[in-house]
């Protein structure tokens, strides 16, 4: 069998100051399964994507990519894991740090030590993915929010990851956008981890969602299991739009 | 380099600076730089200019008289230089921002060797001036929304508290940034452009402003 693309177990981790955010978290995401990880504000949600990549180290518990361990000490295994994990971050300003786009989305590849015509290649390909082919010399900050995200979504994708992490993927987003968004993601063949309060854009492009609430897994099923479940909802701060509802 | 030229020539060959102001109105027209704009970008130069004026009105020394005015030779010399190596630095630096963009201004620098990691700051500040801004702005409206307008000193201090909250937002967006740099493999050095040759024909026309300058300077010496 393949191994999972990502498996946690038992994750906790206290920030310095003494809080604690995650109290031994435990998850297996196949190859190719688009998760949805729901949770209330400060469930620990934001601290979870963090260990992914090594940013926070791992104080207790064991995370695997791929199978290889997540090991922060282990300074080339990082650099891979790195590649492997491509996190998108809520604010595009953040993630879009390079005059243009074009060199942007080659900042990740070039770290990973691809030059000239490979590199031109692989940014080519990762615009032409989102739609933003033609964005490729322009400053970041001349483009609208949604065409920034689609950037940002293409500046992982060019580091060829296993798990593409998305935080907040539709925040901001205008309804067209939301959509071309998901479009995207729909037509990208990579597992997909997707933090979100969007329980709508969860039903649409997860077919399984995980709730964290409070520093541990509290749900994993179906997404429309989860989503149907108004207890289970209710209890974790979590509830569908007004208008909205899954048969 | 032709900075360097004019600088150390000295205020009393004043051929010399005609010249050289003439140099600089020739690379205006070729760089196609409409006179007019130089001159009203040249405004930001009057603070010193009037600093330059007052010179020659205090100093020691040889003294004349113009009309019922005393003049120290010294202090109007040594005005007369700041005004006109002034003005001529000043108008390098136009035709140099309005003929590069800031991008290849960069590029140059790094060329030039200059340390990486100030290449790196610079550019940083280049891409997130804008964000930082547009923050700017919003915490203004955010203020005159709720009815406050910074009309006299007793509103500084609020002023103060929102320069500190928009440091604090900007400190905490490089630390954002950090991370999302950390999360695609950064590891202290930024993607290089693939290094462009420069060709023979584009150094020698880099060369010509400071090499006639200089020429011009040396013949001045030696005529002498």
């Amino acid at each position: 069998m393949l191994e999972p693309s990502l498996k946690i177990e038992e994750l906790a981790f206290a920030y310095p100051d003494g809080n604690q955010a995650l109290f031994g978290v435990n998850l297996v995401i196949n190859k190719g399964e688009r998760v949805a990880l729901l949770g209330p504000n400060g469930a620990g949600k934001t601290t979870l994507v963090m260990h992914l990549n090594g940013i926070h180290e791992t104080t207790h518990g064991k995370i695997f990519v791929s199978g290889q361990l997540v090991d922060a000490q282990d300074k080339e295994g990082l650099k891979k894991i790195r590649s492997q994990v491509g996190i998108v971050f809520q604010d595009p300003d953040d993630q879009l740090f390079m005059p243009t786009v074009g060199e942007d989305v080659a900042f990740g590849p070039y770290n990973m030590g691809l030059r000239g015509a490979e590199l031109e290649k692989v940014v080519t390909k990762a615009l032409a993915l989102v739609g933003m082919s033609e964005y490729k010399d322009r400053p970041p900050h001349h483009l609208s929010f949604g065409q920034r995200r689609r950037v940002a979504v293409a500046t992982v994708l060019a580091m060829k990851p296993e798990i593409l992490v998305l935080d907040e993927p539709s925040s901001n987003l205008d309804p067209a956008s939301r959509r071309e968004l998901a479009d995207i993601l729909r037509s990208l063949d990579v597992t997909v981890v997707m933090v979100t309060h969007d329980m709508p854009y969860a039903y649409e492009l997860c077919e399984r969602a995980v709730i964290l609430s409070q520093g541990i897994i509290v749900a994993d099923d179906k997404t429309k299991n989860v989503l149907t479940n108004e207890k289970l909802l209710k209890d974790n701060r979590l509830e569908l739009p007004v208008g909205f509802s899954i048969n | 380099m032709f900075l360097f030229v004019v600088i150390s020539t000295s205020i009393t060959q004043w051929q010399l600076f005609i010249f050289y102001f003439s140099l600089i109105l020739l690379t205006l027209t070729v760089a196609k730089i409409p006179i007019k704009l130089a001159a009203t970008r040249s405004l930001i130069e009057i603070p010193f200019v009037l600093f330059a004026v007052l010179m020659p009105f205090f100093g020691t020394g040889e003294q004349f008289s113009i009309g019922p005015v005393d003049l120290y030779r010294a202090g109007l010399l040594a005005g007369l230089s700041i005004v006109g190596k002034g003005t001529i630095g000043v108008l390098i630096a136009i035709i140099l921002s309005t003929s590069t963009t800031a991008r290849e201004i960069l590029r140059g620098l790094e060329k030039l060797k200059l340390p990486q990691l100030m290449v790196q700051i610079a550019s940083f500040m280049l891409r997130y001036v804008n964000v930082v801004t547009d923050e700017m702005e919003r915490m203004r409206v955010a203020r005159a929304s709720r009815g406050f307008e910074a009309t006299g000193i007793k509103h500084w201090k609020i002023l103060a508290t929102a320069a500190a909250a928009l440091f604090i937002r900007s400190y905490e967006r490089g630390e954002r940034v950090h991370l999302a740099m950390l999360s695609r493999g950064y590891d202290g050095v930024l993607p290089h452009e693939e290094v462009t040759k420069v060709s023979v024909k584009i150094w020698i026309k880099a060369l010509t402003l400071p090499f006639l300058a200089l020429l011009a300077h040396l013949l001045m010496i030696v005529w002498k």
